[in-house]
C-alpha cells in the first residue's frame, strides 16, 4: 500500500470511521459490508466505490485493513471533492476535504465517530461552534461555489441523496444555490459538496464546505413527510420551511427547512438516511443556538396554535395538543418527554410558548435530534434570553430516529427575534402570575377589611387593598397589622399586603415605607379624618404611626413622646389625684360647673355631679370641672373602652369639691374657652385635639352640644385612635382638652368669682387629664385586644387551608 | 444504604431503589406494608381527606428497615423503606420527601401522553426521585 500521510484530523477522522465499520471489533479489519455501506452513504457513484477499493487495496486483500481503509477514505474524499482517483494524489493533495458520508443506519456510530473526529465540535452533539458556522456560512457559499464544480462528477449519485424534498441544500450557499436549482424538492444541488463540505466541517475545518454537503445529502424527505403527516398540510408545513431555507441563516436551519419544505418525500426516502449525526450536529451545530426558532417557524407553530385554539392569548388543553402531537408519530414515550419539557407551567396545558416549544422538539426528534434533557433555554417561554445561543440540545442519536435527516429547524435564525416576541399569553401568565398573587393577598386582607383598594391617598401608591377604616383606628390598626401578618404567612406576595396592616410592631417601618405620605401630621390630622372616614389609608398610616412608635415615618405625627406614663386602670386614682392637681391649679375660682363640663351644655348631669368632686362640682354642676369628672363617668358609660372611668370617677369625685365649683364659672369657661382655643391653636396637631377629644369624649359624653365639635367627634371615634394618641398627648393635652372640655359647656354655673372658675378649671383639668389617660390605658388594652384576635384569626386562616385539603 | 420508593395504586406503577439489586427484598417489603396501608386507610372514616392524613407515618419496622406510607386522594400509595441503620432521617424529612413526590406525581400525571396506570416512565420524574433518594440516604 501506498504510504499515507494524514493529517491529524483526517486520521482522527478515519480512524473514527474505522471503528464504525469495525463491528467485528477487530481493530484490524473493517468488515466489508459496512465498509461497503460507507462508501455508499459517501454518494459515490458505485463505479467510483469501486475503483477506490481497487485502489485501496482491498479488492486484493478481500478485506479493509486498517490501511486500506484509511486509503479508501481518503480516495473517497478525493472523488468527492471531485478530483480524479489516482494513488499519488493521496498524498499530495493537501487539504483534501474529509470525506463525507451520508449515512444512514448507522448514524449513531457514524455521528459518534463524526463527533470525535469533529475536534472541534465539542460539547453537545449538535456542537456547533459558532464560528464554525460563520465561517461555514460565509466560507460555505464560496466553498460550494469551487465546489460545484467539482461536485458536478457526481451529481448524481449526489442528487439521489440529496433527496428532492431538500430544496435548500444544507450548506447555507449551496442550499441557496441549490434552492434555485432545486426548487420543488428537486435537489440539485450538488450533494456533493455539501457532502463533502461535511466531514470537513465537523472537523475543524475551515468552515466553508461543512455541513452544506451534508444538508442536501440529507434526505428530508422523511421529515417531510412525518412532517406533512403531522400537519396534515404538506404543502403548509413545509411553507414555513421555504423561506427560512432562503434565508439560509444556518446550516441546520437550512437542513431543517429543506425537509421540511420537501413536500414529497420520494427519494429521499431512499436516501440513506442522510442524517448522519455529523450531518444533524453539524446542521445544529451550525448555530448557536440549535434550538431557536425561526421567525417563519414561529409564524407556522402559531398558526397551528390557532387551529387548536383560537385565542393566541388562551391555553390549548392537554388532551387536544395530545392528538396534535400524536400526529406527528412519534412514540408516546417521546411525546411524553417533550410535554415535561415543554409544559413549564406544568398546568396540563399549553400556552402559545409552550406550543411552539413543544413543536419545534417534535420537529427536532423527527428530523433525527434527540431531545435534551431539560429545555433550551430558547425554547423557554418567556425566559427568552434571546441573544443566549447557550440553548443547545444534547442530541443523541437515536439510531430509531434516523429517519429523518431533516436538520431540525435549530436554524433558528442567529436572531432570536422571534423568540423575542414574549408571547402574551406568556406576559399574560406572568401577568396573571402576579395578579394571582395580588389577588390571593388581596383576598385576605379583604376578609378583614370593610373595603380597600382605592387607596384613598395617592401618596401612598398603594397598590394593595388598604382597608378603609371603618373602625376606630386601633382596631382597623390591629386589622392590618394581622392582615399583614396573615399575608405574610399565606402570601408570597405578602409584601404588596404589607401596606396598611402594618402595625406597630414589625411592619411600622414598613408601613412607613409604604405610606410616606401620609405622615405623623397626617395621622392626628386624620384621626379627625377618621372620624370621618376619610383617607383610610392615611388614617390607617396614621393609626400605624401613631401604633407604631418605632415607625419613624407614622411617629412623626406622634411626634410627642408617649406622655408620662399612662395611667392604667389602677393609675386612674393616680391621674385622679393629677386632675385634682389640675384642678387644683385651675384657680379655685367659681369655675363653672358648665365649664368644666363640656362645651355642650350639658344639663347638669346628676351622675357627673355627683361622682365627680361631688362637692363643689356637683354645686358646680357639671359643666365645671367637677362636670367634667362627673361627664367622665359619663363618658364612661358611653365609652365602653373607658371602664376605668367609674373609679376615674369615684376619684375624681373624691377630689376637692372645689375644682368642681370652678368649672362652672362662666368667667372659666370664657378662660377655658380661651386656654382652649389657645390650645387648640397651639396644638394644632391632632395630639392636642385628640386629647381634647378624649378629654372632652369623657367629659362630655352625655353633651351632645358641640363644644367643640372636634373634640367631640374625637372624643367618640377616636377612642382607638386616642388612646396612642392619648399617650402621646402629653399631659398638657389633657390638661387642654379639659380646658376645652370646659369651654363649650354652657357656662351655666357662672357667677362664681374667679377663683373659683379657676379652680374650676384646674380641676377638670386634671379630670381631663385622668380621664384621657384612662381613655388611653382603655384604649391600649382595647388595642391589645383587637391585636390579638387579629393574630388569632389569622392564625387560624393559616389553619383553615390545611384543614381542608 | 438501601432504600427505595415505591409507587403503587393496585399495581406497581414505579419503584426505584438505591442500590438498584436486591430490588425484590424491597418488593416484598412494599407488598407486605401495602395491607398496613390498607389498614390505615380504611380505618380513617372521615370524607375529609386532610394533608395530615395522607402521610400515614411509619407504617411498621421490620428488622432492617422502616416503611413510610403516604397516600394520595386517590388512593395511589406511595411507599418509601429505608434502612433502619439510617438513623438520621426524621419524620419531617420523609414527610417533605412525600410531598415532593406527590408533586412530581402530579406533574407527571399532568402529562396528556401519560396514561393512568402506565408506569412512570418520566425521565423527570426518574432524576427528581433520583436527586430526593440520594440527598435523603
Amino acid at each position: 500500500m501506498e504510504s499515507l500521510t494524514l493529517s491529524d484530523v483526517e486520521q482522527k477522522y478515519y480512524s473514527e470511521l474505522f471503528l464504525f465499520c469495525d463491528v467485528d471489533n477487530t481493530k484490524k479489519v473493517a468488515s466489508n459490508g459496512k465498509v461497503l455501506d460507507l462508501f455508499r452513504a459517501a454518494q459515490l457513484s458505485n463505479e467510483v466505490v469501486h475503483q477506490i477499493t481497487e485502489l485501496c487495496g482491498a479488492t486484493r486483500l478481500g478485506h479493509f485493513g486498517r490501511s486500506q481503509f484509511y486509503i479508501a477514505l481518503k480516495l473517497i474524499a478525493l472523488a468527492q471533492s471531485g478530483l480524479p482517483l489516482r494513488v499519488e494524489s493521496l498524498n499530495s493533495v493537501r487539504d483534501l476535504p474529509l470525506p463525507r458520508f451520508v449515512m444512514g443506519k448507522n448514524e449513531q456510530e457514524m455521528r459518534h465517530v463524526v463527533m470525535f473526529a469533529d475536534t472541534e465540535n465539542q460539547g453537545p452533539y449538535l456542537p456547533r461552534p459558532p464560528g464554525r458556522v460563520q465561517a461555514k456560512k460565509v466560507s460555505a457559499h464560496e466553498m460550494i461555489q469551487p465546489c460545484v464544480p467539482t461536485v458536478d462528477p457526481q451529481p448524481d449519485t449526489t442528487s439521489p441523496v440529496v433527496s428532492p424534498n431538500q430544496s435548500p441544500p444544507t450548506s447555507p450557499h449551496a442550499w441557496r444555490k441549490h434552492k434555485r436549482q432545486a426548487s420543488g424538492g428537486n435537489v440539485d444541488r450538488q450533494p456533493s459538496v455539501p457532502g463533502v463540505v461535511w466531514p470537513p466541517f465537523r472537523e475543524a475545518q475551515p468552515g466553508p464546505v461543512t455541513g452544506d454537503g451534508m444538508w442536501s445529502a440529507h434526505s428530508p424527505p422523511p421529515v417531510q413527510e412525518s412532517w406533512v403527516s403531522f400537519t396534515d398540510t404538506p404543502p403548509s408545513c413545509t411553507l414555513p420551511m421555504h423561506p427560512p431555507s432562503a434565508q439560509l441563516q444556518q446550516e441546520n436551519s437550512n437542513g431543517g427547512l429543506l425537509l421540511l419544505t420537501q413536500p414529497e418525500s420520494t427519494t429521499v426516502r431512499t436516501v440513506p438516511s442522510a442524517m448522519t449525526t455529523n450531518e444533524i450536529q453539524r446542521q445544529t451545530s451550525g448555530y448557536d443556538d440549535p434550538w431557536k426558532i425561526t421567525d417563519e417557524q414561529r409564524q407556522y407553530y402559531i398558526n397551528q396554535f390557532k387551529t387548536i385554539q383560537a385565542d393566541l392569548t388562551g391555553l390549548i388543553p392537554g388532551s387536544a395538543a395530545k392528538e396534535f402531537f400524536t400526529k406527528s408519530k412519534l412514540p408516546i414515550l417521546e411525546l411524553s418527554h417533550i410535554w415535561e419539557l415543554s409544559d413549564f407551567d406544568k398546568d396540563g396545558a399549553l400556552t402559545l410558548d409552550e406550543f411552539c416549544a413543544a413543536f419545534h422538539l417534535v420537529v427536532a426528534r423527527k428530523n433525527g435530534y434527540d431531545l435534551p434533557e431539560k429545555l433550551p433555554e430558547s425554547l423557554m417561554p418567556k425566559l427568552i434570553d434571546l441573544d443566549d445561543s447557550a440553548g443547545v440540545p444534547e442530541p443523541d442519536p437515536e439510531v430509531g430516529f434516523s429517519a429523518s435527516p431533516v436538520e431540525v429547524t435549530p436554524n433558528k435564525s442567529p436572531s432570536m427575534p422571534s423568540l423575542n416576541q414574549n408571547w402574551p399569553e406568556l406576559n399574560q401568565s406572568n401577568e396573571q402570575w402576579e395578579t394571582f398573587s395580588e389577588r390571593s393577598s388581596s383576598s385576605q386582607t379583604l376578609t378583614q377589611f370593610d373595603s380597600n383598594i382605592a387607596p384613598a391617598d395617592p401618596d401612598t401608591a398603594i397598590v394593595h387593598p388598604v382597608p378603609i377604616r371603618m373602625t376606630p383606628s386601633k382596631i382597623h390598626m390591629q386589622e392590618m397589622e394581622l392582615k399583614r401578618t396573615g399575608s405574610d404567612h399565606t402570601h408570597p406576595t405578602s409584601p404588596l399586603m404589607a401596606k396598611p396592616p402594618e402595625l406597630s410592631e414589625e411592619t411600622k417601618l414598613a408601613a412607613a415605607i409604604k405610606f410616606p405620605g401620609t405622615t405623623v401630621g397626617d395621622g392626628y390630622s386624620s384621626s379627625d379624618s377618621f372620624t370621618s372616614d376619610q383617607e383610610p389609608i392615611s388614617s390607617a398610616v396614621n393609626r400605624q404611626r401613631s401604633h407604631s412608635g418605632t415607625s419613624p415615618e407614622g411617629l412623626k405625627v406622634v411626634a410627642p413622646p408617649p406622655p408620662p406614663p399612662r395611667p392604667n386602670a389602677s393609675h386612674s386614682r393616680s391621674s385622679s389625684l393629677d386632675m385634682n392637681r389640675n384642678f387644683a391649679a385651675v384657680p379655685a375660682g367659681p369655675q363653672q360647673p358648665g365649664v368644666v363640663a363640656f362645651p355642650p351644655a350639658v344639663p347638669p348631669r346628676p351622675l357627673p355631679t355627683q361622682t365627680s368632686v361631688p362637692h363643689g362640682h356637683r354645686s358646680v354642676e357639671g359643666d365645671g370641672l367637677p362636670a367634667i369628672t362627673s361627664t367622665s363617668p359619663q363618658q364612661m358609660p358611653e365609652q365602653p373602652n373607658f371602664a376605668d372611668f367609674s373609679q376615674f370617677q369615684v376619684f375624681a369625685v373624691d377630689q376637692p369639691a372645689d375644682d368642681g365649683e370652678k368649672p362652672s364659672d362662666s368667667g372659666q369657661v370664657e378662660r377655658c374657652a380661651e386656654t382652649t382655643g389657645t390650645m387648640r391653636t397651639a396644638k394644632n396637631d391632632v395630639q392636642a385635639e385628640e386629647r381634647n377629644a378624649t378629654t372632652v369624649n369623657s367629659a362630655k359624653v352625655s353633651t351632645p352640644l358641640a363644644p367643640p365639635p372636634k373634640p367631640v367627634r374625637r372624643r367618640l371615634k377616636s377612642e382607638d385612635e386616642l388612646r396612642p394618641d392619648v399617650e402621646d398627648l402629653p399631659q398638657k393635652s389633657t390638661v387642654i382638652a379639659t380646658v376645652l372640655a370646659t369651654q363649650p359647656s354652657i357656662p351655666r354655673s357662672i357667677g362664681k368669682d374667679k377663683k373659683a372658675i379657676q379652680a374650676s378649671i384646674r380641676r377638670n383639668k386634671e379630670t381631663n387629664t385622668v380621664l384621657a389617660r384612662l381613655n388611653s390605658e382603655l384604649q391600649q388594652q382595647l388595642k391589645d385586644l383587637l391585636e390579638e384576635r387579629i393574630s388569632l384569626e389569622v392564625q387560624l386562616e393559616q389553619l383553615r387551608p390545611f384543614s381542608h385539603l | 444504604m438501601q432504600t427505595a420508593i415505591m409507587i403503587v395504586a393496585n399495581y406497581p406503577l414505579y419503584i426505584r431503589s438505591v442500590p438498584t439489586q436486591g430490588e425484590l427484598k424491597f418488593h416484598y417489603t412494599v407488598h407486605t406494608s401495602l395491607d398496613v396501608v390498607e389498614e390505615k386507610i380504611s380505618g380513617v372514616g372521615k370524607a375529609l381527606a386532610d394533608q395530615r392524613e395522607l402521610y400515614l407515618g411509619l407504617l411498621y419496622p421490620t428488622e432492617d428497615y422502616k416503611v413510610y406510607g403516604y397516600v394520595t386522594n386517590s388512593k395511589v400509595k406511595f411507599v418509601i423503606v429505608v434502612d433502619s441503620s439510617n438513623t438520621s432521617l426524621r419524620d419531617n424529612e420523609i414527610r417533605s420527601m412525600f410531598r415532593k413526590l406527590h408533586n412530581s406525581f402530579t406533574d407527571v400525571m399532568c402529562n396528556p401522553f401519560y396514561n393512568p396506570g402506565d408506569p412512570i416512565q418520566s425521565k423527570a420524574f426518574d432524576s427528581i426521585v433520583s436527586t430526593m433518594m440520594v440527598q435523603a440516604f
